[in-house]
């Protein structure tokens, strides 16, 4: 034994215990992965399915409907300005792919990730296990977990859903922790004052009051997701991040450049949007969502 | 007592992860706050508190921020769970009633008014109001009619789909009442209502809410830090201090006859004229002759000194059948004046 060197010679072999845990996951359980896509699976689909083969004129109305909507005139336009910018450059049909990667992403964070803010709001023991698992999540290299996520859900879109999903979870989860607690303890205590049970507090006093802060994970989110589209697109996942990586592997700048531009463009649309759903009704006079942008609108031609 | 629309027996509140065990000691061994914090690092928060209050009066308690007078309100609709000790509400014992019986009685024996309002933000006024109406699941109609009257009666009408923050903080505080009057309870408990407002509002809210309790009868347990103003709303006033009631009584009796000095202390600064009554302040003719003027053993200091003001000679005090009981000299209103 040599203790001059004698960190030279490998004592724990995590990494063969790690292969070796692997390959025995995959070897066993595979199906239980394979389970766990279909929802997944499902809703990716049903997005892509709808985005890709809907006219894109309408997509892109829609697109700009929805922004003028959640964020006045104003947001209709800058929408309106990018989605034609990606469609002019061609990168239309990839860009709708990543929307609705990006889409199934937050659904299932949000799905998954405010029950959990908000159990670990209520839970300090639950936050406190939680707190190093989120960590992990947001710091580990992603290039790490693309070999496991490939071997144990194979490659394609709903992989990188996935792989996107661990990445992007985190915020949702924080923000929305943060949101609930900060809620005043006396608008609880209120609520409780007047006879509320717990499930009635979080649903008409705490959720309502966190909402900005939630939404604002949510954004976080968002932003994640998009920032992995480039790097999931190493499990071959399609859309405008394999635009990026086959323009670099290429030397093409040209592809390489729409694919980023057309990111930046897209995030520039979803962030706004997302950012303006969680504007509290205070915040916009107290006018109620439906009474402003094109529902109102129309709404208020109906009653003329 | 038949008649005690809330009573609390004996009730203590310990807070700390060994508040049981630190409850025994101080039972036992009689511990002082300090010492509970020092042995079982436990807050002392209620020290054997026993009050009750009658059907239909305004029981005020009174202590300065930090005397546990906050804490030991809570108690009466469990905001807070009592260590130990016993209370009652309207009949039906508090301390061990299961969950959805003590939401019911939340919803509709008590209602609550809050220092800072507790409005909520999101939500206009009338869905603020009819709140304890919707968790006990009345239809939305109703809610709206409920809301509408209780904020009629707090000279809000028209306001019922605006929101808390389009309010001034006297008008909020009046949203406050009309939440707490809207399932007509039949108690109120009102933890420092005023205490934010700046003291002209405060005036006309007190003045506001004392004519709404004289032809509502509720039974109102309220809070304040201010003597003056527990002096003016009280039928029956606690003093606390420490987590302790010092003294339970009628506001002249806190008033002439402080218990302790810490009571003392407080009563210094207040205005007899309108609190001290003739009864108190006389002395028994003892075979002295009564004089022309006379005054009920009801009136009030100020009135007697009134009578002082043409002569300075003795007035006599006259039972409810005219038939004189006592004296009054210059030197005793006089004193009584000064305290």
């Amino acid at each position: 034994m040599d203790l001059w060197n004698i960190f030279d010679t490998e004592w724990v072999p995590v990494g063969v215990w790690v292969e070796t845990a692997l390959q025995w996951v995959v070897a066993n359980f595979r199906f239980v992965f394979q389970a766990i896509k279909v929802p997944f699976d499902l809703v990716l689909t049903a997005l892509e399915d709808g985005l890709t083969e809907a006219p894109d004129l309408l997509v892109l109305a829609l697109i700009v409907l929805i922004a003028w909507q959640a964020g006045g005139r104003r947001l209709g336009i800058i929408a309106a300005a990018c989605m034609t910018a990606i469609g002019l450059m061609g990168a239309w049909e990839e860009s709708m792919t990543t929307l609705s990667i990006v889409l199934t992403c937050v659904v299932f964070c949000s799905l998954i990730g405010i029950p959990l803010g908000v159990l670990a709001a209520k839970r300090d023991r639950f936050w406190m296990v939680l707190q190093p698992v989120l960590d992990l999540m947001q710091t580990i290299p992603s290039f790490v977990y693309l070999v496991p996520i490939v071997m144990l859900f194979s490659i394609g879109n709903v992989s990188g859903v996935i792989v996107t999903f661990i990445y992007a979870l985190p915020p949702v989860v924080r923000l929305t922790n943060l949101g609930i607690r900060q809620v005043r303890p006396d608008m609880v205590e209120a609520a409780r004052a007047f006879g509320a049970s717990n499930r009635q507090t979080l649903y008409k006093v705490e959720l309502p009051l966190a909402l900005p802060t939630i939404m604002a994970g949510v954004n976080q989110t968002i932003m994640m997701a998009l920032s992995m589209v480039v790097v999931s697109s190493m499990i071959s996942v399609t859309g405008l991040g394999q635009m990026v990586l086959r323009g670099i592997g290429r030397l093409d700048m040209g592809l390489a450049t729409v694919g980023g531009l057309g990111i930046v463009f897209l995030a520039i649309v979803i962030d706004r949007v997302s950012q303006s759903f969680g504007q509290s009704a205070r915040a916009r006079n107290h006018q109620k969502w439906y009474e402003t942008g094109p529902v109102g609108a129309v709404r208020a031609l109906v009653r003329k | 007592m038949s008649d005690a629309q809330i009573e609390c027996r004996d009730l203590w509140k310990i807070y700390g992860k060994r508040s049981d065990e630190a409850m025994k000691a101080v039972l036992a061994e009689g511990l002082s706050k300090e010492e509970v914090r020092d042995r079982f690092d436990c807050v002392l928060g209620v020290r054997n508190a026993s009050f009750s209050v009658r059907k239909g009066e305004i029981f005020c308690i009174m202590g300065l921020s930090g005397s546990g007078k906050s804490t030991l309100v809570r108690h009466v609709n469990r905001l807070i769970e009592p260590t130990s000790g016993e209370i009652h509400v309207a009949g039906k014992r508090v301390d061990t009633m299961i969950e959805s019986d003590l939401r019911q009685l939340r919803a509709e024996t008590i209602g609550m008014v809050f220092q800072h309002m507790a409005l909520w933000p999101h939500r206009t006024l009338g869905e603020n109001v009819g709140f304890g109406l919707e968790v006990r699941g009345v239809p939305l109609a109703d809610r709206r009619k409920a809301a509408e009257t209780a904020l009629e009666a707090m000279e809000l009408r028209g306001w019922i789909d605006h929101y808390p923050d389009q309010l001034s903080g006297g008008m909020q505080q009046r949203v406050g009442l009309a939440r707490a009057l809207a399932a007509d309870p039949e108690i109120l408990l009102m933890d420092e209502p005023f205490s934010a407002l700046d003291p002209l509002i405060r005036r006309q809210l007190q003045d506001q809410f004392l004519s709404l309790s004289e032809h509502m009868h509720k039974t109102t347990l309220f809070i304040t830090h201010d003597l003056d103003e527990a002096i003016r709303m009280g039928d029956h006033i606690a003093i606390m201090n420490d987590g302790e009631i010092v003294q339970i009584g009628t506001p002249e009796e806190i008033v002439t006859n402080p218990v302790d000095d810490y009571v003392a202390d407080f009563v210094k600064g207040i205005s007899r004229v309108g609190l001290v009554r003739a009864e108190t302040i006389m002395e028994p003719l003892d075979g002295r002759a009564p004089t022309p003027k006379q005054v009920r053993t009801d009136v009030e200091l100020g009135e007697i000194i009134d009578a002082f003001m043409e002569d300075q000679s003795p007035v006599t005090v006259t039972n409810t059948e005219d038939v004189p009981v006592g004296l009054i000299t210059i030197t005793a209103a006089l004193k009584a004046l000064r305290g």
